[in-house]
């Protein structure tokens, strides 16, 4: 009833993105999905955006984390477009980044790197995610 | 950190964002830092201060506080409807149509969250494609989690972060489903209510309290078959409604059911309509909510809804309505954070005495009943009330 003790713990929030060119979403369905029934808000963008896009919803949601969903093999261009737009407005380092979809091993160190969080390939089991995502999602209350 | 806090506060051209959040020790000034972000149009700091209100976080209500004198220049809307009448569709068609009349525009969308998990999926922002990078847009998803009276508090003051920010227009879209969605557009100015055309049982639905707080009605999807008979049950709907006083004041219903007539009979209707409600506008008897046709998808119709939402605030401002809707909105909102306090108060003073599971196990067995508990917990509260005075 009281306002004060409703909100006992935090909810997570998530935005799903869709970057680029390629159109299949079923994977980033299924995450959102899964996200929704282990408790977070997930914010779906819906297919072909922009880095520019994803970077305006990410900062105006104030997302506690961004799980990117790219099956193209343009994560080498697009990540790092998102990257820097979060940065330029100061969402960076409270944003926990993931990627999903297919990532070549050799790729990995670098998109690490440049601040992914972490890489979910294909047949990853949900748990997995949400135990990550539940443990290493920033404290921005 | 403290120090640098208070330089920003004055004086905002740093370009980058300080970590002024996780810090906990400098509350105080953390929250003015973020309240001066935010006057100083940054939106990561709009983003923060609107999900700590969400969230009731330590600290919101003095934000909340702080914004209050930034507040008041705005002009707020209210969007309600059934799920799939097109609202997200139409609000993107709206922001787009402000945008180009060179006004910033803030959205607040509503969706339900799952009350078994606390967990949504908020899906409006798909929609907003006319708007995609113009940061001038600042739309914002929030879920109905936690919604026990909380929601339309919640939204009114994420609205007032919006208006302080310095939006022109801001746009609040729920679904119309319950009282706490009723609750939530009620802090809109104007308030347009979607329907979807041969969504008979969504008319009926209307009755039950959504009817009366339209001020302007949208028969969205305008193209599709049944969109006149829509419009014409609306229009009957509305004048049962203003039936009882219509009645005593000759003069006033016939020509409203001449319009009514003559949406039924044709598409030229919505014109007669506006024209007679225009020479209404002088009258003291208040605003005759209109209803008017979109089609969402391809923004027919928008520039209509526009023009008579914009009519409807100069009603608003020149009747003295829009001060009363102030006054009352304000009420309100004291009220509800009276309640919410005292019953706050209240609910620690169950604790200390053992929960209310204990002393319902003692109505249980007899002992005492409910009325007397209440008074109990209360008495000293209205005592300590008595000696104030």
């Amino acid at each position: 009833m009281s306002t004060q003790q409703e909100q006992g713990g935090r909810t997570i929030r998530c935005l799903i993105a869709k970057v680029g060119l390629d159109g299949h979403d079923r994977g980033a369905h299924v995450i959102a999905r899964a996200f929704r029934d282990a408790g977070f808000e997930v914010i779906y963008s819906g297919l072909h955006r922009a880095p520019d896009e994803i970077v305006q919803a990410a900062v105006q949601e104030d997302v506690d984390v961004l799980g990117i969903s790219i099956l193209s093999g343009a994560h080498n261009t697009l990540v790092p477009k998102i990257v820097g737009g979060l940065e330029e407005y100061g969402a960076f380092e409270d944003t926990l980044l993931l990627l999903g979809g297919i990532v070549p091993d050799e790729d990995r160190a670098e998109l690490k790197e440049m601040g992914v969080a972490e890489i979910f390939g294909p047949g990853t089991p949900m748990e997995e995610t949400i135990e990550f995502v539940a443990e290493n999602a920033p404290d921005n209350r | 950190m403290t120090s640098a806090d208070r330089e920003i506060e004055t004086d905002t051209d740093d370009e980058h964002t300080p970590e002024t959040v996780d810090d906990g020790d400098t509350e105080d000034s953390d929250h003015a830092a973020l309240v001066a972000e935010l006057l100083d149009g940054r939106h990561r700091a709009l983003a923060r201060v609107i999900t700590k209100i969400e969230n009731r976080a330590p600290g919101y209500r003095e934000i909340v506080s702080r914004l209050h004198e930034h507040t008041g220049s705005a002009s707020v809307v209210g969007i309600t409807g059934s799920p799939g009448a097109g609202k997200s569709t139409l609000v993107d068609k709206l922001a787009k149509a402000y945008r180009d009349r060179g006004e910033t525009v803030g959205v607040i969308a509503v969706d339900p969250s799952s009350p078994y998990t606390g967990g949504a999926v908020l899906g409006d922002r798909i929609r907003m494609a006319s708007n995609v990078g113009d940061m001038d847009v600042f739309f914002r998803s929030m879920s109905a989690r936690g919604s026990l009276g909380g929601l339309s508090t919640a939204t009114s003051d994420a609205v007032k972060a919006l208006d302080a920010f310095g939006k022109d227009r801001v746009i609040v879209e729920t679904v119309g489903a319950g009282q706490n969605e009723v609750d939530v557009v009620k802090t809109a100015e104007t308030v347009c209510v979607l329907v979807q055309p041969g969504s008979g049982d969504d008319v009926q639905m209307l009755k039950a309290g959504i009817l009366e707080i339209g001020d302007v009605f949208v028969v969205n999807k305008a193209d599709m078959d049944g969109a006149q008979q829509t419009v014409a049950e609306l229009e009957e709907m509305l004048h049962m409604r203003d039936e009882p006083t219509g009645g005593l004041q000759t003069g006033h219903h016939g020509p409203l059911s001449d319009a009514s007539g003559d949406i039924g009979g044709g598409g030229a209707g919505s014109d007669t309509d506006e024209t007679t409600l225009g020479d209404e506008e002088g009258d003291t008897d208040g605003w005759e909510p209109e209803v008017l046709e979109t089609v969402a998808t391809d923004g027919t119709g928008v520039e209509g809804l526009i023009e008579t939402v914009g009519r409807h605030r100069e009603y608003l401002v020149e009747s003295g309505e829009l001060d009363v809707h102030a006054r009352t909105r304000y009420a309100e909102e004291i009220r509800q954070h009276l309640r919410a306090d005292t019953a706050a108060l209240l609910e620690d003073e169950l604790a200390a005495r053992g929960g209310v599971e204990t002393l319902a196990e003692r109505v249980v067995a007899r002992e005492t009943d409910p009325y007397t508990v209440a008074d109990e917990i209360v008495g000293p509260l209205a005592e300590c009330l008595r000696r104030e005075e």
